[in-house]
């Protein structure tokens, strides 16, 4: 298990500026069967961190314990220390309804709610106590995620009247309007046409001067123009057979894709991965 | 060894014309099916027409003041129906106010993790074992264990609000409110069982979506997964409506039998299907038709019932 010292490299290298989110000795657990073993890795402020690998090598997984989302899934277990602004988010004392405030969330499938395009937006606003003009938030929310102009004159209809690429900007959109300081996005385009997917990334893009963003994906060429660094998770198997996760390498996204440290990586960015 | 390829020798009109077995079956079949359906429409008609039939005496007799008298004497052939509509919806009304918000707060409860699922699956199969109690268990039951148990709590009640119109008369052993609440229990497995199944079809991914937001249980459960399975819950509470409605053996055995409206529930009152079971045996004549008349309001009560809950449901659709 050499994943320390990558990341120790890496740090030394090229991660820059005070991370918000940091990774200490992770491990995840779901039952007895280890998910995710020993990861190491700091978010850095208002940047896109991607995450890339196989299926199976635990990046959703991962993704998922930095809102606690995965506390809803019975037998899940958390090692290690993930903090949040140097606060350990495991911590019996820290609410995970709080960490999901602060820690805002985009998913794999577009998932609006039953409600009206107004509502998917007001409601996450109202739940966190929003007391300005509801009207202006929505706009702007809507505005922040690229959408206004598909949809100002249909505020009142439903969310899921919209296509998938509007469903999914709509998502977006809900979740800058809680105004979170991270924004985890687990393979938001996957569900998308390429149009769609661009927009998106453009949308990345503009996010990232008021975000941090960790992106999983499957797609390298996505992560290739959207990231600035890139963790590549590998899957190995265990001593009982079992599958477990870990990250192999760490680094500024050119790097990873252009002069990787780890051959497995090499194989992986190449397309050459068995 | 190659297999004989599909010859296309014949032209495509030649082949259609001749005879293939499947062809008929699919002929057969379908004729079959459409006689079915036809055949459970027409008895629809003919149930309609048999008690517009046998009615026509006793509507031509009293028209539609029939609606609106309390009298029930077969020996001057005098008949009306008010007290048994009023007591029919008012008794249903009863139960709702009680079932529904148990019933939807039960499927709640059964739809989310609060407990194990090995725990909450037998939970789950005792609720709906309660939808097999034939109705007269639920009579007798009412009648010897559940009315004698309730009734001091009913007659804490005059005491405290007798005021109240509708609390204003000591409570009787046979009554209107009691049976209301006999038929809540009757209809609340209906409404756990077809609410439970709407909240656990919701997506899991709107909940979590609104987990992701930041949102409570209590938020995500009021004001995400009940709206999203708004229609199903509406749809079990208008079944369970059309049930009290038509609820015969217990509220016969329970209410009373009493052929005028009285405001306060705890005095004994009427349905109509409890009016239909008593009298049916004895009945000829205009009694037999205006029995009749009685039986066609409650089924376009039930169909009004019925009715609303598909507007309401596709409105609800449409907001989704």
């Amino acid at each position: 298990m050499t994943n320390p010292s990558i990341y120790s490299n890496s740090t030394d290298n090229s991660i820059s500026g005070s991370p918000v989110i940091t990774t200490e000795n992770v491990s995840i657990f779901y039952g007895s069967f280890q998910a995710v073993r020993n990861v190491f890795l700091d978010i850095p402020k208002n940047k896109v961190v991607a995450f890339i690998g196989p299926s199976g090598c635990g990046k959703s997984t991962l993704l998922r314990c930095y809102n606690r989302l995965n506390d809803l899934i019975p037998g899940a277990r958390v090692e290690g220390k993930i903090t949040y602004q140097n606060i350990d988010l495991y911590d019996p004392k820290v609410d995970p309804v709080e960490v999901r405030r602060r820690i805002g969330m985009v998913f794999q499938r577009p998932n609006p709610f039953p409600k009206s395009i107004y509502e998917n937006i007001a409601f996450g606003a109202r739940i966190n106590g929003y007391k300005g003009d509801m009207d202006e938030l929505v706009e702007r929310s809507l505005k922040g995620a690229a959408l206004w102009d598909e949809v100002k004159d249909k505020l009142k209809e439903s969310g899921l009247s919209l296509s998938g690429g509007q469903q999914q900007r709509l998502c977006i959109a809900r979740t800058i309007a809680i105004e979170p300081e991270v924004i985890l996005m687990d393979e938001p385009c996957s569900a998308l046409d390429p149009i769609s997917t661009l927009r998106v990334e453009d949308l990345i893009h503009e996010l990232k001067q008021r975000f941090t963003i960790i992106i999983v994906t499957h797609n390298m060429q996505q992560a290739s123009r959207v990231a600035d660094y890139t963790a590549f998770f590998n899957a190995e198997a265990g001593e009982h057979g079992s599958r477990f996760g870990y990250l192999v390498e760490y680094d500024r996204t050119e790097n990873i894709f252009n002069a990787p440290q780890e051959k497995a990586t090499q194989d992986y960015v190449s397309g050459r991965f068995g | 060894m190659t297999s004989e390829p599909i010859s296309h020798s014949e032209s495509l009109v030649e082949s259609s014309q001749r005879f293939r077995a499947p062809r008929l079956i699919n002929q057969i079949f379908r004729w079959l099916t459409l006689a079915l359906a036809v055949g459970i429409g027409l008895v629809l008609v003919w149930i309609t027409y048999s008690l517009l039939s046998i009615a026509l005496p006793a509507i031509a007799q009293f028209n539609l003041g029939f609606l609106f008298t309390q009298v029930w004497n077969p020996v001057q052939e005098l008949y009306g129906a008010l007290p048994q509509i009023y007591g029919t919806i008012v008794s249903s009304i009863i139960a709702l106010i009680f079932a529904v918000p148990l019933g939807v707060g039960v499927a709640i409860f059964l739809s989310e993790d609060f407990l194990p699922r090995r725990v909450l699956t037998p939970i789950a199969f005792l609720v709906e074992l309660l939808a097999a109690i034939p109705s007269v268990v639920y009579g007798m039951w009412g009648i010897f264990v559940f009315i004698p148990a309730i009734l001091p709590i009913l007659q804490g009640v005059h005491k405290a609000f007798g005021w109240i119109p509708f609390f204003s008369t000591a409570p009787s052993t046979r009554q209107m409110f009691a049976t209301g609440l006999v038929l809540a229990i009757m209809i609340l497995p209906t409404i756990i069982a077809i609410s439970r199944d709407s909240l656990i079809s919701v997506p899991p991914q709107l909940r979590q979506g609104a987990y992701g937001l930041g949102a409570t249980r209590w938020e995500t459960i009021t004001q995400v997964l009940l709206p999203a399975s708004l229609s199903g819950i509406i749809g079990s509470v208008m079944l369970a409506l059309g049930r009290a409605l038509g609820e015969t053996m217990a509220a016969a055995m329970l209410i009373g039998n009493a052929n005028r409206v009285n405001v306060s529930l705890f005095a004994p009152a009427s349905t109509i299907s409890a009016l239909i079971a008593n009298q049916f045996g004895e009945a000829s004549g205009l009694q037999k038709s205006a029995l009749f008349y009685q039986a066609l309001i409650l089924m376009v009560l039930t169909l009004v019932v019925n009715m609303l809950a598909e507007v309401i449901v596709n409105r609800f659709q449409q907001v989704e």
